[in-house]
């Protein structure tokens, strides 16, 4: 073995061990938490709270399952409903934005996307008031509105330039084969629009299931999706861990399906326009 | 089976003209060529008679009929792109039959028209196939595909060879010119590259800065350019020019370009005889300059001694750089010429073909005497 040969290995081994040592920091709440869930209530005190469970327990499952059930279902509602809408709009927009020229649109695109910079906390009063007024305040649908329309910035800028990408030429041919507006937009655009629709879908699915702020704010208890009991769970006095914990992998479950099942397409996504592809 | 007729036709975008005043009449059958360099105007005119961009002024109108507030789609035209713009998502089949099922023909008809229009481009074992999954010369002819089956009035090809390599592109342009010959439809076809404008068009319509230069068949087109311009774009090597003035004396007229003194032979004199003394634009092609050794029967020659700068040998012929007093010009000329670069040789000009310009509007001093002739009998 070389000088060369012998530093490279050292080298390697350097990088490596520091990427695991960080790697390992990183998953110390994951594995607190994952091995909490499975413990009985005993075994969570602090002697133990670092070992393995003795036996997979799945009480605290069951007991998160009944504490969190509607919640989770209000979760789902809202996340379903909210994210769709707010793709379709976005791809809609964009559609508009990047293929067609509109009156204003020098001024239209900079307001939509300011809506991005607008933060949670500015809005909260006026909007507790307006949601009233129309008497949307309470509900899952109200809080199904606030996240479409909080959407629709980020939405519309991901598929404004994803749209960007598909050549004027490939509209005019269906222009001339006879496609109108909305035909260019379902036969052709649509068609093309699965990446877009990925990334919107991922980033918008995650937002909108981690929320907490507009979901406690806007909500009533019947309607209060998952992250509100979670939280509040947390802070109460009887600290049941192993369904706590529970709740946490239950809760984190569904973004992390969808990262997986539409995750190689979100880097993809998100590149598309930086690479020729 | 249409004409297609721009009549005073402008396109200006913001303050900027893109057409001035553009006059053609394009008759039934026809394969018109577009040509002139980028920015010229030519896609902009195609565009506005497809209907993608809106005409500022006057009127287009296909088969007698106004267009100009026609939607693309009911103008009964088709269009090939210089991108193919096929539809990454569907097959070829459905890229062809795409525009057919938009304006609801039945599915027998469609089944007919695509497997028809495929047959005959050599694609059928494609049609299953993505865009993705073709060769270049194979989206090509999927992209004539798609407007065959249109069975349009008339066709529009916006710069459609130019992604192909050098090779393909030499056998799509007979390709295209044999799918007119069969299809006898009016071909409308925008090029920047005037080789392909003078091998696949029988009228050729040259256009500079938005404004229509001449618009001949391509022999005419070469052997009478109405100005300067049109003498520049066509051919290659280019036209060479020499700043020169006419004169007068004992032998007759001659063109004195101040590097040279040639005299125009007797019997075409008359187109020049008004303009002694004024000054002139002289322009030579390269393949109108022999060395003399090797000069055709039949040609008046012109003797003019020059150095040789460059030798580019092709074979079949020889491109030299030519010097002469600071004034430098190209030639085309027998590849056996036995010119030495740095050596002086002697070269004849033919001066049946030379042109002469007026050096102030450009335009050509015998272009309506030579219209009024046979060309073929005055040239050589």
């Amino acid at each position: 073995m070389t000088a060369y040969e012998m530093r490279r290995i050292a080298m390697r081994g350097g990088i490596y061990g520091t990427l695991v040592l960080f790697a390992l920091i990183f998953l110390i709440p994951i594995y607190m938490t994952a091995v909490t869930a499975f413990k009985t209530l005993p075994e969570t005190r602090l002697s133990t709270v670092w070992n393995l469970p003795t036996q997979l327990n799945f009480t605290g499952f069951e007991q998160a399952i009944e504490r969190f059930g509607p919640s989770m279902g209000n979760s789902f509602t809202l996340v379903i409903v909210a994210t769709i809408v707010s793709a379709a709009l976005g791809s809609m927009n964009g559609y508009v934005l990047s293929k067609w020229r509109i009156p204003g649109e020098r001024v239209i695109f900079p307001l939509i996307l300011f809506g991005m910079f607008l933060p949670y906390q500015a809005i909260l009063i006026p909007l507790f008031r307006f949601m009233n007024d129309i008497g949307l305040y309470g509900g899952i649908p109200g809080l199904i509105l606030v996240h479409v329309v909080y959407g629709i910035p980020i939405t519309t800028l991901i598929f404004r330039n994803f749209y960007a990408e598909i050549p004027d030429e490939m509209l005019e041919a269906g222009t001339m084969d006879g496609a109108g507006f909305w035909q260019l937009y379902t036969q052709v655009v649509f068609p093309l629009s699965v990446p877009g629709f990925v990334v919107v879908i991922i980033w918008q699915f995650t937002q909108i299931w981690n929320d907490f702020l507009f979901a406690i704010f806007l909500t009533t208890e019947s309607s209060q999706p998952i992250t509100v009991p979670l939280a509040i769970l947390s802070g109460g006095r009887e600290q049941n861990f192993p369904m706590m914990m529970s709740g946490a992998l239950l809760a984190a479950l569904p973004p992390l399906l969808v990262y997986i099942v539409m995750g190689r397409y979100f880097i993809r996504g998100l590149l598309a326009g930086s690479v020729k592809g | 089976m249409a004409d297609v007729v721009f009549d005073k036709v402008y396109k200006h975008y913001g303050n900027i003209t893109a057409v001035k005043d553009l006059n053609i009449h394009i008759e039934d059958k026809e394969f018109v060529v577009f040509v002139g360099p980028s920015g010229c105007g030519k896609s902009t005119s195609l565009r506005m008679l497809a209907g993608l961009e809106e005409i500022s002024e006057g009127e287009v109108s296909i088969d007698g009929r106004v267009v100009n507030n026609v939607a693309p789609k009911d103008r009964d035209i088709a269009m090939v792109f210089q991108s193919y713009a096929l539809y990454p998502h569907m097959t070829v089949y459905d890229n062809m039959a795409f525009g057919l099922k938009l304006r609801k023909t039945p599915k027998q008809v469609i089944d007919q028209r695509v497997r028809e229009a495929a047959e005959s481009l050599g694609i059928t074992p494609l049609l299953d196939r993505r865009p993705r999954q073709l060769s270049g010369g194979q989206r090509q002819r999927v992209a004539v595909g798609r407007a065959i089956v249109r069975e349009p009035k008339v066709f529009l090809m916006d710069e459609p060879l130019s992604n192909l390599d050098a090779k393909l592109r030499v056998e799509a342009r007979s390709f295209i010119s044999k799918l007119h010959q069969r299809l006898e439809t009016t071909f409308i076809y925008v090029t920047h590259d005037q080789v392909e404008a003078m091998t696949m068009g029988t009228r050729i319509c040259v256009l500079n800065a938005g404004e229509l230069q001449q618009i001949d068949s391509p022999f005419n087109l070469y052997h009478n350019p109405r100005n300067v311009f049109v003498a520049g774009f066509i051919g290659s090597p280019s036209m060479n020019f020499f700043d020169a003035t006419i004169g007068k004396d004992d032998n007759g007229f001659f063109i004195d370009a101040g590097v040279f003194k040639l005299y125009i032979p007797k019997e075409r004199t008359e187109p020049y005889e008004a303009h002694a003394g004024k000054k002139t634009i002289l322009g030579v092609r390269p393949e109108d300059i022999h060395d003399k050794q090797y000069q055709p029967p039949g040609i008046s020659p012109a003797d003019v001694e020059a150095t040789v700068d460059v030798i580019e040998q092709m074979g079949n012929e020889m491109i030299l750089y030519l010097e002469r007093e600071g004034k430098n010009f190209i030639a085309r000329v027998d590849p056996r010429t036995e010119a030495r670069i740095g050596g002086k040789t002697n070269f004849v000009f033919n001066m049946d073909n030379m042109h002469l310009f007026d050096a102030d509007n450009e335009s050509s001093l015998a272009y309506e005497w030579k219209q009024e002739r046979d060309l073929a009998k005055i040239i050589s």
